[in-house]
């Protein structure tokens, strides 16, 4: 289980995050969406730590850290179980598809480096990217890199994967492989907290999204319900921007 | 101008070859020496480790604004009088040591550069798996910034190779000392001193070619 209770982050005075609270259970699909610049992706990345909260609490299965005494040990313990996705995949250029995979196994998990290119492998398999396990990042698409950045996220085995963005800096047809990668991790049931801005992914895989607006939880529900019938005025501005089609609800307030 | 004297000249090479392991020795331990030292300096200068940083910032300051030779004096002829222990110090060690610290200040700067262009989104995604600071350096950081790092670095190799001739002035017979001797006693100075220009030049070219070898093995992950 993943808990954020009460957690503030301010930049210079302005709070990103004004108090959120969300509880993820084992195996649930969390989509954070929202307008830019409403914390999502502070939100993620303070669980994280990599930025450090200002405020509240974190817990990731047994472990709950106190934001603003977190201890060295605390934040690698963290790190250690939950796993991140960057927007622009963050891959490290000096290592090989595989060697991105089995790096943190090696230096992190401690593994013999047999054993780590052994699982590094099985996860390419599953990616469908065994053909490019020795390229290296700058020699793949978009949309590969990406996929050997979620492939590195799965090896950690993390109690939760953190999606941050994931398909925004991708050209258009990249987008497709990268969010069959996402589905066939969410059928597995892997937690994950996706923030996206691709609305229909959120309606077919989410269990829940999250609607963020100035650092607050504003509505949460299923897809079926926050994008048919959202009940704030906030969400009904956001999707009738952000969707093609106006929900219903929001057709009669017009 | 008169002849050159070639026979000389060519009866110089077999002294000059028997002085140039020493001069070798004394830029290779001296160039290992101030890497690992570099390195340190530009983690702690970049992790801005509390204390070490400012240490480190008067360090590399001192050894940049005073000239080798002045630091290889106060090392030989100054520091044991003042510091009993260092009397025993021989021309060899003090100018290792010389070579070390001056070139660890240069270098320290261009590695915390190369170490500051490494994309921060790598250092994120290795934080994000778990990684310490320790293990994000040396697994991510160091070995890219040590590509960026490389031409100058063998820039400061070259130049320490050329900047062992000054132990010259600390008594030792290398390369120069012994070349100055022979100078002396046959009165052949331009035959003698053009013969070790030739002999530095030579031995700087080949490390060029090793650094050409170097560069193609470090830029293997980034061709397309």
């Amino acid at each position: 289980m993943i808990a954020v209770r009460n957690l503030v982050k301010k930049f210079g005075g302005q709070a990103v995050l004004d108090g959120i609270t969300l509880e993820v259970k084992q195996g649930e699909i969390i989509v954070v969406i929202g307008p830019s610049g409403t914390g999502k992706s502070t939100l993620l990345r303070c669980i994280n730590f990599l930025e450090q909260p200002d405020g509240g609490e974190i817990q990731i299965g047994e472990r709950k850290v106190e934001a603003t005494r977190a201890s060295r040990h605390d934040i690698l313990g963290l790190r250690r179980s939950s796993a991140f996705v960057f927007q622009n995949y963050a891959l490290f250029a000096n290592k090989t598809a595989l060697e991105n995979i089995a790096e943190g196994l090696i230096v992190v998990n401690g593994w013999p480096k047999a054993k780590a290119h052994q699982r590094a492998r099985e996860i390419l398999e599953r990616i469908g990217m065994s053909e490019k396990a020795d390229a290296f990042p700058a020699a793949l698409s978009g949309g590969q890199q990406q996929r050997i950045g979620i492939g590195r996220a799965m090896a950690a085995q993390a109690e939760v994967i953190l999606f941050d963005e994931p398909t925004s800096a991708l050209d258009p047809e990249w987008v497709d492989e990268v969010l069959e990668l996402m589905k066939q991790l969410a059928v597995e049931r892997q937690t994950m907290i996706v923030v996206t801005h691709e609305m229909q992914f959120a309606r077919e895989v989410a269990d829940r999204v999250i609607f963020m607006e100035g650092g607050r939880i504003v509505e949460q529900g299923p897809p079926s319900q926050l994008f048919s019938a959202p009940k704030d005025d906030r969400t009904r501005a956001f999707l009738r921007k952000v969707l093609d089609e106006v929900p219903p609800q929001c057709a009669e307030g017009i | 101008m008169d002849t050159l004297n070639i026979d000389y000249m060519l009866g110089l090479l077999p002294v000059m070859l028997k002085y140039l392991p020493l001069t070798l020795k004394m830029a290779c331990i001296g160039m290992v020496a101030a890497l690992v030292l570099a390195s340190l300096l530009a983690v702690v200068r970049v992790l801005k480790v509390p204390v070490l940083n400012a240490l480190t910032i008067v360090f590399i300051s001192f050894f940049r604004g005073t000239p080798l030779l002045v630091q290889l004096f106060l090392f030989y002829y100054g520091l044991p009088q003042v510091m009993a222990f260092l009397t025993q110090i021989d021309g060899v060690t003090a100018t290792i040591l010389g070579l070390t610290l001056h070139f660890s200040a240069y270098m320290a700067e261009s590695i915390r550069a190369a170490i500051v262009g490494v994309d921060r989104s790598q250092t994120e995604a290795a934080l994000s798996i778990g990684m310490t600071n320790v293990q994000l350096m040396r697994r991510i950081v160091l070995p890219q910034a040590a590509r960026v790092a490389a031409p100058t670095l063998m820039n400061y190799f070259v130049d320490m190779i050329k900047s062992t001739s000054l132990a010259f002035t600390l008594g030792v017979t290398e390369l120069m000392g012994a070349t100055q001797k022979e100078a002396a006693s046959s009165f052949l100075y331009f035959e003698s001193f053009i013969m070790v220009a030739i002999v530095y030049w030579v031995m700087v070219e080949g490390l060029s070619f090793v650094q050409r070898w170097m560069e193609k093995r470090l830029n293997k992950a980034y061709q397309r």
